[in-house]
């Protein structure tokens, strides 16, 4: 069996702090394999975008791996992400009007990109970010024009083109459509979806919005403070949400065809935890409705692609 | 971008003009010129001839206007002192000043810029802090101690440079540079250092700042996912985004290190426009004294002048912002 193209095991990020160490990730496992579109979905906080930025190996100091690896296609690249930042995983942000340098030419910008991973000539390079820009749908004409030039949409697209300039074969797009007004966000997540199919690239596709993930993802990895509580395809998980926590962020989604003005839609009491006042047990239960006297006192292990006591026990009677 | 260039031009002329009223003002008011050049046993008849030549009986508008005519033409009068054309007088001391400020000012510049980027980047390390501290020493030491020390140190204990003067100096045509010796090279050093130290500190502790915020942006995180090695993300991308207010305060700074040449030329006793001012406000020389203020006020507008031109070429959203205003 040869390896999935990303297999992450055990990560865990932490940021010392004076009196403490705050863990921000803990012990996160999921492997993607090529051409797959896994989705990361969560609460503010909850360490979607940590998990991208420790991929890639961009947390912001004092933040730190403290345990745990990650694999691309069998080779560590944990500690040593340089060697395919920007060439094997590319990276999209989620402010697409201050991702670009202002004083710089979006030509600019994506020759010097393709240049450097790429290896080919000025004249080449800039035939291709020509490609590139007609491929995301900009008219090539305007390779010479600024970043302020373009709208908030064009310029994400812009984005798409840097990030997939060096060919990757996996792209982490952190809320990539945030920004944008609604109308335009849905053409984006095409976009993206339809180039990195051709190319036969992974997403990875942070949000916090369960709608962008129904339709764009394959898989779902749901976050909650910190820990994994739920991984599926993204048709059952919808369909069949087991950890209350998805159950809570499924009922809290609007349906447009069976909500009136009249509805009131269900909320998840309370908020998710600060990392420095983490509860006992499961991070989950001072919030859950199904809470349970063994949530209080320990974390359910992740099992069968849930991390809850309700389906542990069963496993466990099962086994 | 004719247009932008003719509005700032036009600008640049308004301020000039200004600057030529209060320099005339102070050669027409400042004392009486008859009696400063008559002194003070000339006859009657003396004194109604002079005031007659020199036009004093003119409405003021006409003869600022002839001020203005003559200062066209390099035509400063007369020095009081040493009864020579001011204009020749400026040219010979001309260039000892403007060398000593455009070394200075490199110094202050490209010291300023790299000691900037360095400390922005291994901010928290001790020899990051040692420049940081040191650089107050600089900041806050007035220029004449800085150049008394320097003279201490260098010229009286090491005694490896001069302590005044240009040293040998090499005529090309009507300037005189001291550029070209060893001597000049060397007179040169601590009085550039001490004219240019509070400035470098300065542009240091800026560009420090700027490059602080400018690394904190999502362009040069996004640039870093582009998998742009470091180097190439500090210069092309932070680098370049801290020099829009970097060249406002450069160019500002530059046109006082003319200004500020007045002190260092006196500690280093520099044969320069400064020195000659002074001497000037000495002996009450008004005509040199009101030539040098349109000489230093010229010079201050044209730097900045230049430093306009420079925002546009630096920053295309100026150039648009400004297209779209003056169209």
């Amino acid at each position: 069996m040869t390896a999935p193209l990303l297999e992450v095991s055990d990560l865990s990020v932490e940021f010392p702090q004076r009196r403490q160490r705050l863990q921000a990730l803990d012990r996160i496992s999921f492997t993607l394999e090529a051409g797959e579109v896994l989705g990361f979905v969560g609460e503010s906080g909850a360490g979607k975008s940590l998990t991208g930025a420790a991929i890639m190996g961009l947390l912001e100091p004092p933040g730190r791996i403290t345990g745990g690896r990650i694999t691309l296609q069998g080779q560590r690249i944990d500690g040593q992400a340089e060697s395919v930042r920007g060439r094997r995983i590319g990276m999209i942000f989620q402010d697409p009007l201050t991702s670009l340098n202002p004083l710089r030419t979006v030509g600019d910008q994506l020759v010097e990109t393709i240049q450097l991973h790429l290896g080919m000539d000025a004249g080449a390079a800039a035939q291709r970010a020509g490609e590139l820009l007609d491929e995301v749908g900009i008219d090539r004409a305007r390779i010479g024009a600024y970043p302020h030039e373009f709208s908030g949409g064009m310029r994400q697209r812009i984005v798409i083109a840097l990030a997939l300039a060096p060919e990757p074969e996996l792209i982490i797009a952190d809320e990539p459509t945030t920004a944008l007004d609604v109308s335009i966000q849905a053409q984006v997540l095409a976009l993206l979806r339809r180039l990195c199919k051709e190319r036969g690239a992974a997403v990875i596709l942070i949000t916090h919005d369960m709608g962008v993930i129904a339709e764009t993802t394959d898989r779902v990895a749901v976050l909650y403070a910190g820990r994994l509580v739920e991984t599926g395809r993204t048709a059952e998980v919808i369909a069949a949400p087991r950890h209350p926590y998805t159950k809570g962020l499924m009922a809290a989604t609007p349906n447009l065809d069976l909500v009136s003005v009249d509805t009131v839609l269900p909320q998840i009491p309370g908020s998710m935890p600060s990392l420095a006042a983490l509860p006992p047990g499961c991070r989950f239960h001072p919030r859950c409705g199904d809470v349970m006297p063994v949530c209080r006192r320990t974390a359910a292990p992740f099992i069968d692609g849930v991390a809850c006591h309700l389906y542990g026990a069963q496993t466990q009677e099962a086994g | 971008m004719v247009i932008i260039l003719a509005r700032r031009i036009a600008q640049a002329v308004l301020v000039l003009l200004l600057v030529a009223l209060i320099s005339f003002a102070i050669f027409r008011f400042v004392g009486n010129p008859v009696e400063n050049i008559l002194g003070q046993e000339a006859t009657v008849q003396d004194r109604n001839e002079m005031i007659e030549r020199m036009g004093l009986n003119d409405p003021i508008p006409v003869q600022y206007a002839r001020f203005v005519w003559d200062a066209l033409h390099f035509d400063f009068g007369i020095s009081y002192r040493t009864a020579e054309p001011v204009a020749e007088l400026i040219a010979s001391r001309l260039p000892a000043t403007l060398e000593l400020a455009f070394i200075s000012a490199l110094f202050a510049l490209v010291a300023g810029i790299l000691l900037g980027i360095f400390t922005a980047i291994s901010r928290g390390r001790f020899l990051a802090g040692l420049v940081m501290t040191t650089s107050l020493v600089g900041v806050s030491l007035p220029t004449f101690l800085i150049g008394v020390l320097l003279i201490w140190l260098f010229a009286v204990e090491l005694g490896v440079l001069p302590s005044f003067g240009r040293g040998d100096t090499v005529r090309l045509g009507f300037w005189e540079t001291g550029l070209l010796t060893a001597s000049g090279l060397k007179s040169l050093i601590l009085p550039a250092i001490t004219l240019g130290l509070y400035q470098m500190t300065l542009i240091m502790r800026l560009v420090r700042s700027e490059m602080l915020e400018v690394l904190r942006q999502d362009f040069i995180k996004f640039a870093r996912a582009r998998g742009l090695p470091e180097r190439m993300v500090l210069l092309r991308h932070a680098l370049r985004n801290t020099l829009v207010p970097v060249t406002t305060v450069a160019g500002l700074q530059l046109g006082s290190i003319v200004a500020f040449a007045i002190i260092t030329e006196t500690v280093f006793q520099w044969p320069g426009v400064g020195l000659m001012f002074i001497n000037a406000v000495y002996f009450v020389d008004i005509p040199v004294m009101s030539a040098y203020l349109l000489l230093v006020g010229t010079l201050f507008v044209l730097i900045n002048f230049i430093v306009d031109l420079l925002y546009l070429a630096i920053d295309p959203r100026i150039r648009d912002r400004n297209l779209r205003g003056g169209g």
